[in-house]
């Protein structure tokens, strides 16, 4: 597997997505270098998941073209892991939690073929990366919002990609999950793999990544958290709620408000 | 014993018998992601819509050779199933509506064009009634090998493409971004499932197909976890309906095959969702009852030790029932001391007062101090 | 016509009529499939009730299907609410068994009486004329125009009279609970309603078919308004239209009345469909490709915008840029979208080079503020 190292993670060049001809994305430019911890963020309906359905291919671009190191996505789709939000599967569904994570392989393995030993082996140790290994047999309906999250992020290791798409992982997660999940974002990053992720909570988007793009129909601003993540572009993202975004804009900390800032992080309802 | 004979013996009971278990089979089995994927009622729109198929292959052909009807109703329930997708995807219309309209107007269309084959008097036109509620008498050595052929196709298919289909079924967005071919993938499920409904027309007829593409599949969830279980074991659940039905239908005078393999099938379902260990409601109920019944006892279990724990040795100090029970506004409290008694944790003395005893007085403590 | 072909016609298209005024609520409220449901659920009551009445056109089928298809409801509602199964497999599971007890009662017991499957079932509106209401010896039409005329009469007024509630308890399910409307009393009521006119209307297209007249004429008028009393006349009007063309087309053909019913509304139906205007078929793809070329300008002129001032301008404003790798346009596309754009004054060409002129950052600016709230 010949990767290209100079050419950058993920290249977006002029992506417009439409919705029956109402733009969800105008004209989207992006690269992400390789090794980056990369939030995606903006307010609601601001085409935050559009856009990484978009790189997927899950949804029709109306221009644009996609690269994943150096060559198109359909080329280096192998390089490409991804974990859908968490909601959008029915948890009923008839399985068990190492049968979900064993699909991570079902497109490296090829059709027809069937997950044998090693799968399943890659699948245990994926697992126990994400705390579940005692979880392996359990019917996945049985399973708390943290550790379907878990579940889903062991599916995308078992890909054993170089890029990882993961679209709001943090998502109603208990705070050790969500402590769990960012010591294997990290980890990842250290491997020289690259990692984006839809995000929310303004509060921590400096604790947990070095790059950034804020996004809100057209691309407002990308490049690294202590460039780009800036009251001015916070403005221009999230529109009329300056009020409130004032409380934590990291340009000019208000001399009281530089303690406790919790509870005002998520944007979202 | 004798229907047994029979079935070995009575060529025509061995056919009908071998059709439905067979119809049965394969309805199960792709009903099962039918059913997954919220498509049950896509089941009832392609097997209403499959009869001016069936018909306008006959007035075309002439032919009443089962593979011919069997292509025209296939042909028609997937035009339907198109349809409906076309309708919702151009328009405002929702999905049931669709569905609902297209179900109707084929269905109608197919009556018409049965009442100018009537009228015409073809030769063949009474073989073709048999299809609005099924008749499974009718059904030949000519039939069971169209059925069989068919039937081993979805099921072959079904199995070469099994993790396919699984992930399609539950993270379709995960199968598209692994660079599975989604759409394609739906087509050919979609088509399996349309060429399992056409398969059992003959049998239970288009009227009440769709429910042996729901009912075995509902029965089975009940039992299992597991998909590849989920799959085997809706397929089970549909041959047995279809033999049992089709044995029933034959023994009774006047009885109908395609109603009675319905009702046979029902019931299955019905008695899954009562007794099945896990997820079934009679288990929820007990487990839910032995739940409340544990709280009580343990809530008597801690007024007693209140009580005695007020004196030095908790163990020595007996107290009256009835102050027990003004203690607990509900009923139930001599109950509640009795499963005590059996777990060795409060005695009864013989004036009828009751006690802990040293275990008892431990878990007292315990469920006292852990509650504060 | 025939004086009883008349009286055919009028019996179709008040049935249609009738069929329409609660079918707009179940295709709002997606229920459209419970309609299919109610009406082949509703057979065992109506077996039952003509066994002890041995009368087809008895008030005490109406009230007896109008109870089995509450019940049936019920049984759905209860069925999805163990969790053990998703509504949809609910609705699949419950109607089959309810249709299924009906024929077999039919074909086991109805030996001695007078009762034909085809005719419940696929409706038999030929001797519709030949049952007379004669009160007191007068003759006043065929009984079952006076029935499905009532029918239909009830389901107006109560579509009148309840005429906000039924609104709101459609839209707003949660609003209409907390003003004190009581959905669920709304809800069964409209349940009762549907069971009611599918049973009276069975006669006319057959229990098999009368989902057809509920869900069909409301499609189609809903391509054609936005307003719900609109709806519910367009849909009272297209349901009689269909009604009177499937009676034209068996008339013609000699076929079966319910099932050219069933097509008359399929053929209405696929008529709006194709050439509603704004909504129809042919509208949107005329939209579609219209729109195609105004939206690729538009992206032209943003995608110039964008770039506007920045070191990659140059680079980013070459017409061969555009149907490069990047953009991913085609040749002959781009050649159209630059040639559409140039015409509109978005743009002006400088050889390779394209450049914005204040018109084109205006409409830029416009589309991308427009949208991006």
């Amino acid at each position: 597997m010949s990767i290209d190292d100079k050419a950058p993670a993920v290249r977006v060049t002029d992506l417009t997505v439409a919705y029956r001809h109402r733009p969800v994305l105008w004209d989207i430019d992006l690269d992400v270098p390789a090794g980056k911890l990369m939030a995606i963020m903006g307010p609601n309906g601001a085409g935050k998941t559009t856009l990484i359905k978009a790189i997927l291919g899950l949804v029709p671009a109306a221009a644009g073209r996609v690269e994943i190191h150096g060559k198109s996505y359909v080329e280096n789709r192998h390089l490409v892991g991804y974990v859908p939000q968490r909601g959008s599967v029915d948890w009923d569904f008839p399985t068990t939690v190492l049968d979900v994570v064993m699909m991570g392989r079902y497109g490296a393995l090829g059709w027809i073929k069937r997950p044998g030993k090693r799968e399943r082996e890659q699948a245990v140790v994926a697992l126990e990366k994400v705390g579940m290994a005692d979880f392996q047999g359990r019917q996945i309906s049985q399973l708390s919002g943290g550790q379907q999250q878990r579940v889903f992020l062991a599916r995308a290791l078992v890909q054993d990609a170089q890029v990882y798409f993961m679209d709001e992982p943090f998502q109603g997660v208990d705070a050790r999950t969500e402590l769990a999940i960012v010591d294997l974002l990290k980890e990842l990053r250290e491997q020289g793999r690259t990692v984006v992720v839809v995000h929310h909570d303004l509060q921590t988007v400096q604790d947990y990544f070095d790059w950034i793009m804020l996004l809100n129909v057209r691309r407002i601003a990308s490049g690294s958290v202590s460039e780009k993540f800036t009251e001015d572009n916070l403005r221009l993202a999230y529109g009329g709620r300056v009020d409130f975004l004032q409380r934590k804009a990291p340009a000019d900390p208000g001399p009281d408000e530089t303690g406790d800032m919790r509870g005002y992080g998520r944007i979202r309802p | 014993m004798s229907v047994l004979g029979e079935l070995f013996t009575d060529y025509t009971l061995r056919t009908v018998a071998l059709g439905s278990a067979a119809l049965g089979l394969v309805a199960g089995m792709l009903g099962a992601f039918a059913v997954l994927r919220r498509q049950s009622l896509l089941g009832d729109a392609v097997s209403h819509a499959a009869l001016p198929g069936i018909v306008l292959a006959f007035m075309i052909t002439g032919a009443k050779t089962p593979i011919i009807l069997v292509l025209g109703a296939a042909l028609a329930g997937w035009i339907a199933a198109l349809l409906v997708m076309l309708v919702v995807r151009t328009t405002r219309i929702k999905t049931d509506t669709a569905l609902g309209l297209v179900l109707s107007t084929f269905f109608g269309l197919g009556l018409v064009l049965l009442s100018l084959v009537q009228r015409s008097g073809g030769a063949g036109q009474a073989g073709l009634d048999r299809f609005l509620f099924g008749q499974a008498a009718t059904l030949v050595g000519d039939d069971l090998v169209t059925m069989g052929a068919l039937g081993a196709v979805v099921l072959a298919s079904l199995a070469l493409l099994w993790k396919e289909f699984k992930l399609l079924s539950f993270d379709p967005a995960f199968a598209g971004a692994m660079g599975l071919p989604v759409r394609a993938l739906d087509i050919i499920l979609t088509s399996l499932l349309v060429i399992a409904i056409v398969i059992g027309l003959q049998t239970v007829g288009v009227v009440l197909m769709s429910a042996m593409i729901v009912a075995p599949a509902a029965a089975a969830r009940q039992w299992t976890d597991r998909l590849g279980r989920l799959v085997l074991l809706a397929g089970l659940f549909g041959a047995v309906s279809g033999l049992v039905g089709a044995v029933i239908s034959s023994m009774v005078p006047r009885l109908p095959t395609g109603p009675t393999i319905i009702l046979v099938v029902t019931t299955i379902t019905v008695l899954s969702l009562l007794v099945a260990p896990e997820r079934g409601l009679l288990a929820a109920w007990l487990r839910r009852v032995r739940q409340r019944r544990q709280v009580e006892i343990d809530s008597v279990l801690a007024d007693l030790y209140r009580l005695a724990a007020q004196h030095d040795d908790p163990t020595s100090a007996p107290h009256e029932v009835a102050v027990l029970q003004t203690m607990r506004a509900a009923a139930g409290v001599r109950n509640s001391l009795r499963a005590l008694a059996d777990e060795g944790l409060a005695v009864a003395d013989p004036d009828g007062r009751w006690r802990l005893t040293v275990e008892g007085a431990q878990r007292g403590r315990e469920r006292v101090e852990g509650t504060t | 016509m025939s004086v009883p072909q008349i009286e055919i016609l009028a019996i179709a298209m008040i049935t249609a009529a009738g069929c329409a005024l609660v079918g707009v609520f179940l295709m709002l409220r997606r229920l459209a499939m419970l309609a299919d449901a109610i009406s082949h659920a509703i057979l065992p009551g109506i077996v039952v009730a003509f066994f002890l009445t041995e009368d087809l056109a008895s008030p005490w089928l109406v009230i007896a299907a109008a109870a089995t298809g509450v019940l049936t409801v019920a049984l759905v509602e209860l069925l999805s609410r163990t969790r053990r199964l998703k509504e949809d497999a609910a609705m699949g599971l419950v109607f089959p068994a309810m249709f299924s007890i009906g024929i077999v009662l039919i074909t086991r017991y109805a030996g001695n009486v007078h009762l034909d499957v085809d005719a419940v079932l696929l409706g038999e509106l030929a001797f519709a004329p030949f049952d007379r209401f004669e009160p007191g010896g007068h003759d006043l039409g065929p009984r079952h125009l006076w029935l499905m005329g009532t029918i239909t009469l009830i389901n107006l007024a109560l579509v009148m009279l309840f005429f906000k509630e039924l609104k709101l308890a459609t839209f707003d399910p949660g609003l209409a609970a907390s003003l004190g409307l009581a959905p669920v009393v709304i809800h069964y009521g409209l349940m009762t309603m549907v069971s009611v006119t599918a049973v009276g209307a069975f006669d006319a297209v057959g229990l098999v078919l009368v989902v057809a007249l509920m869900v069909g004429p409301p499609a189609a008028a809903y391509l054609l308004t936005d307003r719900l009393s609109v709806l519910l006349g367009l849909s009272v009007l297209l349901g009689a239209l269909s009604a009177a063309l499937g009676f034209g087309l068996a008339i013609w053909l000699d076929a079966s009345i319910a099932g050219c019913i069933a097509v008359g509304v399929g053929v209405v139906f696929l008529v709006v469909f194709l050439a509603a205007p704004g909504r129809g078929l042919v509208a949107e793809l005329r939209r579609r490709k219209s729109q195609r070329w105004e939206f690729a300008q538009v992206m032209l002129a943003i995608h110039l915008l964008q770039h506007e001032g920045t070191p990659a301008e140059a680079e980013e404003s070459r017409v061969d840029h555009l149907h490069g790798k990047e953009v991913g346009w085609t040749a002959e596309f781009t050649r159209r979208v630059v040639a559409g754009a140039v015409r509109r004054g978005l743009v002006e060409r400088d050889a390779e080079r394209l450049h914005l002129t204040e018109l084109g950052r205006v409409e830029a600016g416009r589309a991308l503020s427009g949208t991006a709230t």
